[in-house]
């Protein structure tokens, strides 16, 4: 119960000097802050990016050809790694372009994807209304075509798209469903897109090559061995080894985990920096507070304080002052990150464990700078004390 | 509570060689109950006296028995303990807690004996209705005068029941009025059995006193009886 006498004093002795606490308390509010904000901005970042790889679809794997390098697919690779890699499911290939798309009069400049029906399985996108491709219109060259929600807001408006006529470079296509929204991945809108059959894709294009084969493994396990499968199959088919970049999601969560975590670990070790320059403003003022009450820790001493209790009075002021530091810290730290947040739209982050570390920080920051003023204070002879005015 | 003092000295270093004797070789014995005043020129050592009897200064050379225990041996915390428990100390400053007000200072012995909050403001009270500022008590420090200040403050030495009372010239900031109530306070406690040790150069002060200690040079120069007045007087 001594304690709850010592923090009372300690309390009133900060609240005498009002503005040197504020200023002192504001060091640690500044460092606090930092460390949590840039830790969970951080951490936003992070899980943001994470969003957005697992929303590619889970155990992806995109087989690019790089034609630069000599790596040229048509459909035939598509269906070989179905027959050759039993650890895929699902594989579905695609060309991409940029096209307008046009509907009475109205015209939106939007990306074209020539897919397989496969494709919603393996990229997880599911439909609004309608439906998606089916294996028999994207086995031929059948014009129908599937629109991204922004798509068919841009170009129907309030009109209802389904079984309406949208025409692709002089081609008519019928619009057969439109897809639930995806939002937006990499800066990138991924609701502005039209699905058409492969097929119709190369004959618009006037091609028979594709850009990219989506895969699909069952497994995170099955992913790396037929990413291994796939390596060597085109090792042996290509001279260049850049000729196929394979890349599974799996593996791109990973790295990305760790550079986001690496990057919190930096953030909050520079903010760190900023804690320890407010732990030493804490012991500054602590000694400043020691030397000022010279007189009150004599008569204290006087008055039966034992080196302890004196100790714990100096203790607590220095905790006090960090801990209220570093409850406004929080707080400001918190808005800060959301801000940060929405303005680079990523989602923000406050776990529990940034604001217990915080918090943990603080009261240490406090503990270690206040630990040496406290030992200085209790040490003082309660004669020489006396004497002092 | 019996003080003893043998062959107690204390030095200061002053710069590298010198050393300034404050006591040289003092033996003294105060026995429970008595009235003394220590008395001497300024820097004839009754304050260093004073300070190593009130256990807030360490004699250099000797021994301090209290109550037949060897004080010179014991531990910071002890010493705090027995100053916390056995003694009471009224200073010529006051030496109030500015920031607290009079009953928070009267409760400070308290709080380092570890009692709690409604108990020891009840003995606080107690304290200062019987200095007679039982109308004081949430006056701080500069809202009160002088003789009030020194009030509290000997409240403040009586709250924990001590067996000795040290005063560090008590009337030294006060008018003679006001320094009478003052000696009456501890002309008061006395009878009731506390031991009371007086620095003073006041004669006046001293008159009240059993007995007379006379300090010169670090030396106890005279140690006299004080023939008693009558208790009717």
């Amino acid at each position: 119960m001594k304690l709850l006498e010592f923090t009372r004093v300690a309390w009133r002795s900060l609240r005498a000097n009002k503005l040197r606490s504020l200023l002192t308390a504001l060091g640690m509010i500044i460092g606090v802050a930092a460390v949590t904000a840039l830790v969970s901005v951080g951490q936003g970042a992070g899980a943001t990016i994470t969003d957005q790889i697992q929303a590619m679809g889970a155990h992806v794997i995109f087989v690019r050809p790089n034609p630069r390098e000599g790596g040229v697919f048509t459909l035939a690779e598509a269906e070989e790694i179905m027959e050759r890699v039993p650890t895929i499911e699902a594989a579905t290939p695609s060309l991409s372009f940029r096209s307008p798309v046009e509907y009475r009069g109205t015209s939106h400049d939007t990306q074209i994807e020539g897919v397989t029906a496969d494709y919603a399985r393996i990229r997880e996108i599911t439909v609004a209304i309608g439906r998606f491709l089916n294996a028999d219109e994207s086995s031929r060259r059948t014009r129908v075509a599937v629109l991204g929600p922004t798509v068919a807001s841009e170009v129907f408006g309030t009109v209802n798209p389904l079984g309406e006529t949208i025409s692709i470079r002089g081609q008519p296509f019928t619009v057969v469903g439109v897809t639930s929204s995806r939002g937006a991945a990499m800066g990138q809108d991924q609701d502005d897109v039209v699905y058409i059959p492969i097929l119709a894709g190369q004959r618009l294009q006037g091609t028979t090559r594709i850009d990219v084969i989506y895969a699909r493994a069952r497994s995170a396990d099955d992913a790396r061995s037929a990413v291994a499968h796939l390596t060597a199959i085109y090792q042996r088919r290509f001279p260049r080894p850049e000729a196929v970049n394979i890349m599974s999601q799996d593996e791109l969560l990973a790295t990305m985990g760790e550079v986001t975590q690496t990057l919190s670990l930096l953030l909050g070790a520079i903010a760190g920096i900023s804690l320890l320059v407010g732990g030493i403003g804490i012991m500054n003022i602590m000694l400043v507070s020691v030397s000022e009450r010279t007189r009150e820790i004599g008569i204290r001493k006087a008055l039966g304080a034992r080196r302890r209790d004196i100790r714990t009075q100096f203790l607590l002021e220095a905790v006090l002052l960090s801990l209220s530091g570093g409850v406004l810290g929080i707080g400001l730290g918190w808005l800060l990150s959301v801000l940060v947040s929405s303005l680079a739209g990523w989602r923000a982050v406050l776990s529990p464990a940034v604001i217990l570390i915080a918090f943990g920080f603080a009261v240490a920051v406090g503990l270690f700078f206040g630990v040496y003023p406290a030992r200085q204070a209790s040490l003082l002879e309660p004669v020489e004390a006396l004497r002092h005015d | 509570m019996v003080f003893r003092l043998e062959g107690v000295s204390k030095l200061y270093a002053m710069g590298r060689r010198v050393t300034v004797a404050a006591l040289r070789e003092v033996d003294l014995t105060i026995p429970r109950g008595q009235f003394l005043a220590i008395m001497g020129p300024s820097g004839s050592g009754k304050s260093t006296l004073m300070h190593i009897l009130g256990c807030l200064d360490r004699p250099s050379n000797g021994t301090y028995f209290l109550d037949g225990e060897d004080l010179t041996t014991k531990g910071d915390d002890s010493l705090a303990d027995f100053r916390n428990c056995r003694m009471g100390f009224v200073f010529q400053s006051f030496n109030l807690l500015p920031r607290l007000d009079a009953i928070e200072n009267v409760e400070v012995p308290l709080v380092y004996r570890g009692v709690q909050g409604r108990e020891r403001r009840r003995r606080a009270e107690r304290a200062l209705a019987r200095v007679g500022l039982a109308d004081r008590l949430h006056h701080l420090p500069s809202e009160l005068s002088g003789g009030e200040q020194q009030r509290v403050a000997i409240a403040r030495s009586l709250v924990g029941e001590p067996s000795v009372i040290f005063a560090d010239e008590p009337t030294g900031n006060l008018d003679t009025a006001t320094g009478r109530e003052v000696v009456g306070l501890f002309e008061e406690s006395w009878r009731q059995g506390i031991t009371v040790v007086v620095v003073t150069h006041e004669e006046t002060l001293a008159r009240h006193a059993e007995r007379v200690v006379r300090l010169r040079d670090g030396r106890i120069v005279a140690d006299e009886l004080i023939p008693q007045r009558g208790e009717d007087e």
